[in-house]
């Protein structure tokens, strides 16, 4: 098992390798970079002088090879640089919009287990009831619905009802405060989005907790469990949900890996400022440390999420051998 | 002698009745009969297809004109689903949405899925070192967010509908490769593999003529889901302003700046643009959970 995490592990390296050059390629194939997007702002004529002065504070003057090479030296060294754009430390930038975006992937995740394994569970347990239908209907809806349209239409029901009720329209706050400092107020504005986000997310996970316990339902196990006299809540709970969930607690984690990248939309939505929307303005800005860095993160999010999967699956289901 | 008349039913007449579930128009009907959801979503897709296809002559006005004296029309009997804050009429930008969203679905879902299909099938067929640089690559790809993807391609190439396919066409690479991979492997132990290489076929042939048929099934499921995927993705890069521009009729394109702004006043903006998506989506996924029930019985309900 250890070999097994240590060669994952070794294998990670290539992969982020690769994605620092990916994204070091891509950010350098936008044309222009962050030294006239800032002296050129708001269509000023642009100082040569002053341009080359400013690229070559930033390092930009120095040779693609070289600056690659820095990039990944200090990387090595877990240096990871200055905004180009505001002048401060990455990891500083970073921190202090992560919350909010961790607090609705969180949130969005509770919400999508909550709703998707009893439901699941229930829908495959009763097949072919009304139940099963609504739950059916309720996945496949969500998989089809963009949660940002999603997100738009809760908003435009928010606005309207408390409109109705208090004759002053209201939307969810956007100005972040941590859950500990506030905890209502927190909640009024991460609540909206990790549901809209959740919902899709419950979706996905229902579907694929009710076909794998429709399947388990059906093995021979079960049916000598049965045979025992066992009651049925425990030939459920401890017999086929226990086996039913692993290929659930899989996709719960490579979900949760691509909601970190993926909130962009929903933070354009609720006006949040979170991660999503600073690799955005990152991108559009040319800030290319910046950038790297929200990438990186992004990756390796992804890779620990996966190998944690993984192990986790090992560790859940003894049949598994990783060698 | 006896001499069969053509009245009776005959040996060869079975055979025909065999014969015919066996061809396309015969499978069709059988689909029909047994999967009438997946018939629907199939329905669904076509409508919208058609809707795309003959868009000028369906809509009833021009999608990109706007018409001052008729801003933000409720839905009646001129607009019939409203206009928008440019009095442009949204029934026919939806229709004209239609076409981008089938280019961009279908564009990015069989570019994807035959590059991953043939990238799939050669990782699984030469194995060693291909594999093993094929399969980071594809981690890279997987991990990697597709806004910044978007974001480049749309940068260096410009907006446009064709460069919206190829920013949504890369991330569905791997993963069809990945799956198709997975299939491929349990193909390739089988003996009819080794018989083609004696017989000194080349690679090409025997993947491209041997393996790739051999692994359709799989891959059509993914084509059906990754059709629905494309055109969520494509909203919402045009919502984030990275896909298809103004004033090019687009779904997501619609949504943009439309929540917000005219909530109370205008709701239908936002509304209808939505439940073209969320219609779409829906019959390309009913229609892709059939499919799949009915070519792979094993997979049913997953």
């Amino acid at each position: 098992m250890h070999r097994y995490i240590i060669t994952r592990l070794l294998l990670a390296i290539p992969t982020l390798a690769g994605a620092a050059a990916l994204v070091f390629i891509l950010m350098r194939l936008i044309p222009g970079d962050v030294c006239v997007i800032r002296l050129g702002s708001g269509g000023a004529h642009v100082d040569l002088q002053a341009l080359a002065m400013c690229r070559s504070q930033l390092g930009l003057d120095q040779p693609m090879v070289m600056q690659f090479l820095s990039f990944l030296g200090h990387y090595a060294v877990f240096d990871f640089g200055v905004s180009m754009w505001s002048g401060n430390p990455v990891w500083q930038e970073i921190l202090l919009r992560l919350p909010v975006s961790l607090e609705v992937s969180l949130l969005a995740t509770v919400i999508a287990v909550l709703l998707a394994i009893p439901l699941g569970t229930l829908s495959a347990l009763k097949e072919n009831s009304g139940l099963d239908h609504v739950v059916r209907v309720l996945a496949i809806a969500g998989i089809a619905t963009p949660s940002f349209w999603l997100g738009i239409m809760s908003l435009i029901l928010v606005l309207n009802v408390s409109a109705a009720i208090s004759g002053r329209p209201w939307l969810p706050p956007i100005d972040y405060v941590p859950l500990w400092k506030d905890p209502l107020y927190n909640l009024s504005i991460v609540l909206l989005p990790a549901i809209t986000v959740g919902y899709r997310y419950s979706a996905v996970t229902m579907r694929l907790t009710r076909s794998a316990m429709l399947e388990v339902m059906r093995e021979d196990y079960i049916r000598t469990a049965r045979a025992k006299g066992l009651l049925e809540q425990i030939v459920v709970n401890r017999h086929a949900l226990k086996n039913a969930l692993l290929p659930v607690v899989t996709l719960i984690g490579i979900e949760f890996a691509f909601l970190i990248g993926g909130l962009v939309v929903t933070e354009q939505v609720f006006n949040l400022n979170g991660i999503g929307r600073l690799l955005v303005q990152a991108v559009q800005n040319q800030d290319n440390v910046l950038a790297q860095a929200l990438v990186m993160l992004v990756v390796v999010v992804f890779i620990v999420v996966n190998l944690v999967v993984d192990v986790l699956y090992a560790w859940l289901d003894p049949r598994i051998r990783y060698s | 002698m006896a001499v069969i008349t053509p009245t009776t039913p005959t040996a060869a007449d079975e055979a025909d009745a065999l014969l015919r579930a066996h061809t396309l128009r015969g499978r069709a009907i059988t689909f029909a009969r047994r999967k009438p959801l997946g018939t629907a979503g199939l329905i669904i897709v076509l409508l919208i297809m058609v809707a795309g296809i003959f868009a000028g002559w369906i809509a009833p006005f021009d999608p990109e004109e706007n018409d001052f004296a008729s801003m933000m029309v409720a839905p009646g009997l001129d607009h019939i689903l409203g206009t928008d804050q440019f009095g442009r009429d949204i029934f026919s930008r939806l229709v004209y949405g239609a076409r981008t969203a089938m280019i961009v679905g279908f564009g990015a879902a069989v570019g994807g899925g035959m590059i991953g299909l043939v990238l799939g099938v050669s990782s699984a067929y030469f194995g060693g070192w291909f594999d093993l640089v094929l399969q980071r690559i594809f981690d890279i790809l997987m991990a990697f967010p597709l806004i910044i993807l978007a974001l480049a391609v749309v940068s260096v190439f410009g907006t446009g509908v064709f460069n919206v396919v190829v920013a949504i066409t890369i991330p569905l690479v791997p993963r069809c490769g990945r799956v198709v991979r997975a299939s491929a492997l349990a193909v390739r132990e089988i003996p009819y593999v080794d018989a083609a290489r004696a017989l000194g076929f080349g690679h090409a042939r025997i993947v491209l003529c041997h393996m790739v048929p051999n692994v359709l099934a799989p891959f059509l499921i993914l084509l059906s889901a990754f059709v629905g995927q494309a055109i969520l993705a494509e909203a919402s890069l045009s919502y984030l302003g990275l896909g298809v521009q103004e004033p090019v009729a687009a779904w997501g394109l619609m949504l943009q700046g439309s929540a917000e702004d005219y909530a109370t006043t205008a709701p239908w903006i936002a509304i209808f643009p939505g439940l073209a998506i969320v219609l779409t989506v829906l019959g390309a996924s009913l229609f892709g959970d059939a499919l799949r029930d009915a070519i792979d019985p094993k997979l049913r309900n997953r």
